[in-house]
């Protein structure tokens, strides 16, 4: 398969009066077309502002990308004006944001956030735009969609407005999407269906998906390869499969253990992470999860790991990794 | 909508009692009387029984309650009697004051609105850069600036600028006519005044913008707009603005009753016959009747811009229409 979107040590700062933030800190991965990509980790690791980077959204004042490079379809987004970056945003690589209740404009209908994207990219006049966001409503399994076009978002309760979020990622036919927590803000039922609903359409329409979340245990049935992100940084990727049932980082396994899972017993004791994330605004060179990790070694504050590749496709940046597999078996 | 708009006007009414009551019995509170004022006015001497005929033809010596049933009856059946001091009616002495400060208001109005909403945009677009600093330095001299000084200024500029250009100097009109009868000349008067009350009005609607904006501008479905490609134009003026104009309608709103009856020292210097010259002269001669009915002008008319801005909120909002 062809790589869609390749980022390439990626590093996005905020400058803030308590100090750099370094929230992402040389991330390196790929996106193949039509595939499933999940990034995962706790709150404040730097998923979201990797994913504002790649479409350039990053608020400047007072974050920047101040190194690395995305490559999409082989062009790097970085050297396109801005012009050109507008045809690539919701066009090429659209978004589905966290905050189902705010994305949407409160002022503006449904119809006209749909087909003013619609008339942007792709130069349809009203009736063919109306036309198109109909079918897409209709897609996304929202009932009565020539009623919901002239409604505004506070007629639609939270699953409603995400599911019209994908319509509008979904509406210019993009190559990718990016969804940030799409469920976050759901009900558990509803975010299922959410869910359920984004893997049909990406695999009916061949669209990639990079899907942000902190729940593996969610991840693990929908995405085809598996971004573990600690601090800013990648710490473990390989596909869902070797994550889940082998995890080789501590963090990923601390992660597995704090939600259930369904191969496990149901008596099993859930775990949380113990311990805080680390300070971004003062990394050593260290490994940033060494004060919450029970494999730490003195070579962890020395120097920090770096991804290395352990099997094919399965790449883990811990000192300790074979110690975890071993520790694993005998448990 | 309809029960928001009759919800609103309903709420018109107990304002409109409450500032009936506020006035008249406030009035009657302030020592002087208006036929002292008249008969010994000029320092002569006035006959008792001259001043008591003189109460008794205006009604003054009636029981309280009597009088403030007939200026209550009065108001409602829009005969609001003759002014105790010139006793002419009360409609004569006020409709053209009213035409003149309510055009006056209006123009100002709309200079500040086409001066605010502008500037207040461009300046929280181009945030923190000088074309930024130039508009809040702008709106700042607005509201240092006293309006009648601007006014002084624009007049003494004309004058000289004419002079210079055309041999002879200029003056706007004195005299007020009607804008139905010859618009040209009416907005040659009122336009000078108009922009010297509006630049300053303007001032705190366009900070009002900006702030409001840039508010806006870190809103989440600004993020989607530009996530989805917009151009930047759109952005703002679409997704951006209509969120944001809310708190300026409201400053708007206030600001415009204002100018309705608080226009004093400006017509002064405008030599305009408007509402505040002849609020200040009913005051001092203790014309009750007159005082009376202007502060319920004024009162309508603040009661009734309330009432617009509300409207325009549920325009602007989708969510108060369809509460
Ligand atoms: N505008 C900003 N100014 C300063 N720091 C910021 C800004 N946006 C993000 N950060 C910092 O960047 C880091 C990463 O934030 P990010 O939003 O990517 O986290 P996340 O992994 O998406 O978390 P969550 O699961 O809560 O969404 C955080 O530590 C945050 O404090
Ligand atoms: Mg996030």
């Amino acid at each position: 398969m062809a790589k869609l979107l390749e980022v390439e040590d990626l590093q996005t700062q905020f400058f803030t009066s308590a100090g750099v933030v370094k929230a992402v800190d040389g991330i390196t991965y790929d996106v193949e077309e039509g595939e499933t990509v999940a990034v995962v980790g706790e709150s404040g690791c730097g998923k979201s502002v990797s994913a504002l980077s790649i479409l350039r959204l990053i608020p400047d004042p007072p974050g920047r990308v101040v190194g690395g490079h995305i490559k999409f379809m082989g062009q790097d987004l970085a050297t396109l004006s801005d012009e050109d970056m507008r045809t690539v945003r919701g066009r090429q690589i659209a978004m589905v944001f966290q905050e189902p209740m705010t994305s949407l404009n409160p002022v503006l209908t449904i119809g006209l956030q749909i087909t003013e994207t619609l008339q942007q990219h792709l130069n349809l006049n009203k009736e063919e735009a109306n036309a198109r966001a109909v079918e897409l409503l209709g897609k996304v399994g929202i009932s009565d969609p020539d009623r919901r076009l002239k409604q505004y978002p506070h007629h639609l309760s939270g699953g409603m407005r995400q599911r019209v979020m994908i319509a509008l990622a979904l509406s210019c036919n993009p190559k990718l999407i990016i969804a940030d927590e799409p469920t976050t803000a759901l009900d558990v039922t509803i975010q299922a269906q959410i869910l359920e609903l984004m893997k049909d359409l990406t695999r009916e329409l061949d669209v990639a998906l990079i899907v942000i979340t902190h729940n593996l245990g969610v991840v693990a049935r929908y995405a085809d390869r598996v971004n573990v992100m600690y601090a800013g940084r990648i710490i473990e990727s390989g596909t869902a499969e070797d994550v889940y049932h082998y995890p080789r980082h501590p963090y990923t396994l601390a992660l597995l253990r704090s939600v259930p899972r369904m191969d496990q017993p149901r008596k099993a004791k859930l775990d949380p992470v113990q311990g805080q994330p680390p300070d971004l605004t003062k990394l050593d060179k260290g490994c940033a999860f060494r004060p919450r990790c029970n494999f730490a070694i003195d070579k962890c504050t020395s120097n920090g790991p770096v991804l290395e590749t352990i099997e094919k496709g399965h790449t883990v940046a811990c000192w300790q990794h074979e110690k975890l597999l071993n520790a694993l078996e005998t448990a | 909508m309809f029960q928001y708009i009759f919800k609103r006007l309903l709420l018109m009414i107990p304002t409109l009692i409450g500032a009936a009551i506020l006035i008249f019995f406030v009035l009657r509170l302030i020592p002087g009387d208006v036929c002292e004022l008249r008969l010994a006015g000029s320092g002569l001497y006035a006959d008792p029984e001259q001043i008591k005929l003189c109460r008794d033809n205006l009604g003054l010596n009636d029981p309280i309650l009597v009088q403030f049933w007939d200026f209550i009856f009065g108001f409602l059946t829009f005969d609001m009697g003759e002014s105790m001091w010139t006793g002419r009616a009360i409609t004569y002495e006020i409709g053209l004051r009213f035409q003149l400060s309510l055009q006056v208001a209006v123009m100002a109005t709309l200079v500040a609105i086409f001066i605010a909403i502008p500037l207040g945009t461009i300046s929280a677009v181009k945030q923190n850069t000088w074309i930024d600093y130039f508009v809040r330095a702008f709106s700042i001299a607005g509201i240092a600036m006293p309006s009648f000084w601007l006014g002084i200024i624009i007049i003494l500029g004309l004058l000289i600028s004419t002079q210079a250009m055309f041999g002879e100097p200029w003056m706007p009109p004195i005299q007020y006519v009607s804008p139905f009868e010859d618009l040209w000349a009416n907005l040659s008067q009122l336009i000078w005044p108009a922009v010297a009350t509006g630049y300053r009005y303007s001032a705190v609607a366009t900070r009002m913008t900006r702030s409001a904006l840039l508010e806006v501008l870190r809103e989440d479905y600004i993020r989607t707009a530009r996530a989805k490609g917009l151009v930047e134009k759109l952005i703002i003026n679409r997704h951006a603005l209509k969120n944001s104009l809310l708190p300026v309608v409201t400053v708007i709103g206030i600001e415009f009753a204002f100018l309705m009856g608080g226009l004093v020292v400006t017509e002064q210097v405008f030599n305009l016959n408007g509402l505040g010259k002849l609020f200040v002269e009913s005051v001092l001669n203790q014309d009750f009747t007159l005082t009376q009915a202007l502060v319920m002008v004024v009162v309508t008319v603040f009661v009734f811009t309330n009432f617009l801005v509300d409207i325009c909120y549920a325009w602007l909002d989708p969510r108060i229409r369809y509460a």
